[in-house]
C-alpha cells in the first residue's frame, strides 16, 4: 500500500466543501431546519408587527410635537433690527427646531381667515392688530418648552410669550410612556425569541452529537466540525428572518392603503410612516437577530459537544 | 511504535480501569488484546485515542507523548491512527463513498485525489459496487468494511480496532479479520481488542490478556486464556 500525501494547509476546495456541507445539512435535517426557521420567523414576525406599531405611534406623537409652537410677541415700537436679533438668539437654542416670522399683516390675514370670515370686510384695509407681529418657535423637544419660555421672556423687547403647556406636557409624557413601554415589550419579545430560537438550535444539534463525535474520532479539527453547523445556522437564521420581513412588507402596505381609502379623515389627521421608513430600521434589526442567533446558537452548541 | 510505561487510569467512581500497565508494540506487529468485560481493554483504546488521559504513567505513540498533547494537536495526532469500532460509527446520512471521502476531506486531500483514492480503498475492502449505498442499506459486515476503508484511506501507520467483530456473524467476522491481516502484511501496525476466542486462537498472533486493569499474559503466537 503506497503512502498518500497528507495536506495540512487550508484549501479553497475545503472551504467550498464546508459551505456546501452547511447547505446540504439543511436538507438532510429538513424537519429540524423547518422547525428552527419557523421559530425564528414567528418570533421575528411578532417583533416586526410590534415594532411597526410602536414606530408609527412614536411618529404620530412626534408629528404632533413638531406642530407645537411657542409664539413670541414684541414690545411696541421695537426696531426691525432688534426683532432680527431676537430671532437669531432664539434660533441658536439647541431645543429650537425652526423659527417663523409672522408680520402684523400676515397675523391679521390669518386671524381673519380663522375667525372672522366675511365679517372682516368691515375693516377695509386697516389692520386692527398692529402689534401682532411675532415669531412662531418650533421645538425639537417639547419637554424643553419651559426653559425656552423663561429664556425668551428675559430678552429685551419681548412683550409676551404664548405657549401651550398642556399639549406640550401631554405629548412629552406620552412620548416617554411609549418609549419606556415599547422598550420593555421589545426587550421581552427579544428575550423570548432568543430563548426559543436558541433552544431549537440546541436541540437540533444535540441529536447530532454522535455525528460530531465520529468526526472528532477520525481527526477532524474543531473548525472542520463546527463550520458546516455554523453555516447551516446562519442560513436558517437568514431564511427565518427574510420570511417575516416579506410578510410584514406586504401586510404593512395593504393596511396603510386600506386605512387611507376607508378612513380618509383619519389619514388626514394622522400621518403614517412609509414601509421604506419602517424597514430602514426593522430590516437590519431582524436580519441581525436572525443571523446572529443562528450563528451564536450553532457555534456555542457545537462547542459543548466538540471536546471529545 | 506504541509504548505504555506504568500507565494507570482511575475513574472517579473508584476501582482503577488500568493499574500500572507497561507494554511495547513494535511497528508492523499484529496484536490482540483480550479479556473479560471491565478488564481495561476499552480504556486502553480510549487512552491511545486520547479520548481519556492517564492518571499516571506515560503513553508514547509514534514518538508522541500522548498525554501532553494540547486540544488543538489532537486531530493531527488522531489522523495517524485508523480506528474501527464495534458499532461501526458511520455517518448515517451519507453514502459509502461520502463516509470514506470524509476522512480524506479532514486531511484536506484535493478532490482529484479523493476521487482516485476512495474507489481504490473501497475495492480493497470489497465494496466497489456499493459506493452509493447508505449505511442502513448494508449488512453489518459491509458496514464494518466501510469503517475499515475510512480508517485506512489516509494510510495511517497504526490501526486500532475495538471489538471489530462484536456485531458480526462468524463468516463476516472472518472476512474482517482476513482484511486486517492483509492490512498488517502491508506494513500497518494493527491492535485488535476482541472477545472472539475462535479467531484469536486460529490466527496465531501476539495476544495480550488483561484482567482487572492489569496485563496478566503477553504471548507471541498466543491463545485466548479463559481462566486467569
Amino acid at each position: 500500500m503506497t503512502r498518500r500525501k497528507v495536506h495540512t494547509s487550508m484549501r479553497f476546495s475545503t472551504l467550498i466543501y464546508t459551505i456546501k456541507q452547511g447547505i446540504v445539512n439543511i436538507f438532510r435535517n429538513k424537519w429540524y431546519s423547518l422547525a428552527s426557521m419557523a421559530t425564528i420567523s414567528a418570533c421575528l414576525f411578532m417583533f416586526g408587527i410590534f415594532y411597526s406599531l410602536v414606530a408609527n405611534f412614536q411618529y404620530i406623537v412626534k408629528e404632533a410635537q413638531d406642530g407645537v409652537a411657542v409664539t413670541v410677541f414684541f414690545e411696541e415700537g421695537i426696531s426691525d433690527e432688534r426683532i432680527a436679533e431676537i430671532g437669531s438668539l432664539i434660533e441658536k437654542r439647541a431645543e429650537v427646531s425652526h423659527v417663523n416670522f409672522v408680520s402684523a399683516d400676515a397675523a391679521w390675514e390669518s386671524f381673519k381667515d380663522d375667525y372672522l370670515g366675511e365679517y372682516a370686510d368691515g375693516f377695509g384695509d386697516d389692520n386692527p392688530l398692529p402689534n401682532s407681529a411675532n415669531y412662531e418657535v418650533y421645538l425639537n423637544d417639547v419637554s424643553m418648552q419651559d426653559s425656552l419660555v423663561t429664556y425668551v421672556e428675559s430678552l429685551d423687547g419681548v412683550r409676551r410669550v404664548n405657549r401651550s403647556e398642556v399639549t406640550a406636557n401631554t405629548l412629552s409624557g406620552m412620548n416617554k410612556l411609549i418609549g419606556y413601554a415599547s422598550a420593555g415589550i421589545i426587550a421581552i419579545l427579544l428575550a423570548v425569541s432568543i430563548f426559543l430560537i436558541s433552544n431549537t438550535v440546541t436541540i437540533g444539534i444535540s441529536v447530532r452529537k454522535e455525528e460530531i463525535n465520529i468526526m472528532k474520532y477520525i481527526g477532524a479539527t474543531d473548525f472542520f466540525v463546527r463550520a458546516p453547523f455554523v453555516i447551516e445556522g446562519i442560513l436558517i437564521g437568514l431564511a427565518g428572518s427574510v420570511l417575516p420581513l416579506a410578510i410584514i412588507y406586504v401586510i404593512y402596505n395593504n393596511v396603510i392603503a386600506y386605512v387611507s381609502t376607508r378612513f380618509s379623515m383619519l389619514s388626514q389627521l394622522l400621518k403614517f410612516l412609509t414601509v421604506d421608513q419602517v424597514f430602514q430600521v426593522l430590516m437590519p434589526i431582524s436580519l441581525i437577530i436572525g443571523i446572529g442567533i443562528g450563528f451564536f446558537g450553532s457555534f456555542s452548541t457545537v462547542r459543548k459537544h466538540i471536546r471529545v | 511504535m506504541i509504548t505504555l510505561e506504568n500507565v494507570s487510569k482511575a475513574y472517579s467512581t473508584g476501582a482503577p480501569a488500568l493499574n500500572n500497565v507497561s507494554l511495547k508494540i513494535e511497528a508492523g506487529e499484529f496484536v490482540f488484546v483480550v479479556g473479560d468485560s471491565g478488564s481495561g481493554k476499552s480504556t486502553l483504546i480510549k487512552l491511545l485515542l486520547r479520548e481519556l488521559l492517564p492518571t499516571s504513567g506515560k503513553i508514547m505513540v509514534n514518538d508522541i507523548d500522548v498525554a501532553s498533547l494540547r486540544h488543538k494537536q489532537i486531530p493531527k495526532y488522531r489522523r495517524k491512527l485508523g480506528v474501527v469500532f464495534q458499532d461501526f460509527r458511520l455517518l448515517k446520512d451519507r453514502n459509502v463513498y461520502e463516509n470514506v471521502a470524509f476522512a480524506q476531506r479532514i486531511v484536506q486531500t484535493p478532490s482529484k485525489e479523493i476521487k482516485k483514492n476512495v474507489p481504490s480503498i473501497l475495492s480493497t475492502v470489497g465494496l466497489a459496487g456499493k459506493y452509493k449505498a447508505r449505511p442502513k442499506q448494508l449488512s453489518g459486515g459491509e458496514q464494518q468494511r466501510v469503517a475499515l476503508a475510512r480508517a485506512l484511506v489516509n494510510n495511517p501507520p497504526i490501526l486500532l480496532a475495538d471489538e471489530p467483530t462484536g456485531n458480526l456473524d462468524p463468516k463476516n467476522s472472518w472476512e474482517i479479520m482476513k482484511l486486517l491481516e492483509e492490512i498488517n502484511e502491508r506494513g500497518t501496525t494493527v491492535l485488535v481488542v476482541t472477545h472472539n476466542r475462535e479467531i484469536v486462537n486460529a490466527m496465531k498472533k501476539r495476544v495480550i490478556t488483561m484482567n482487572k486493569g492489569v496485563i496478566v499474559n503477553d504471548e507471541k503466537e498466543g491463545t485466548y486464556i479463559d481462566e486467569i
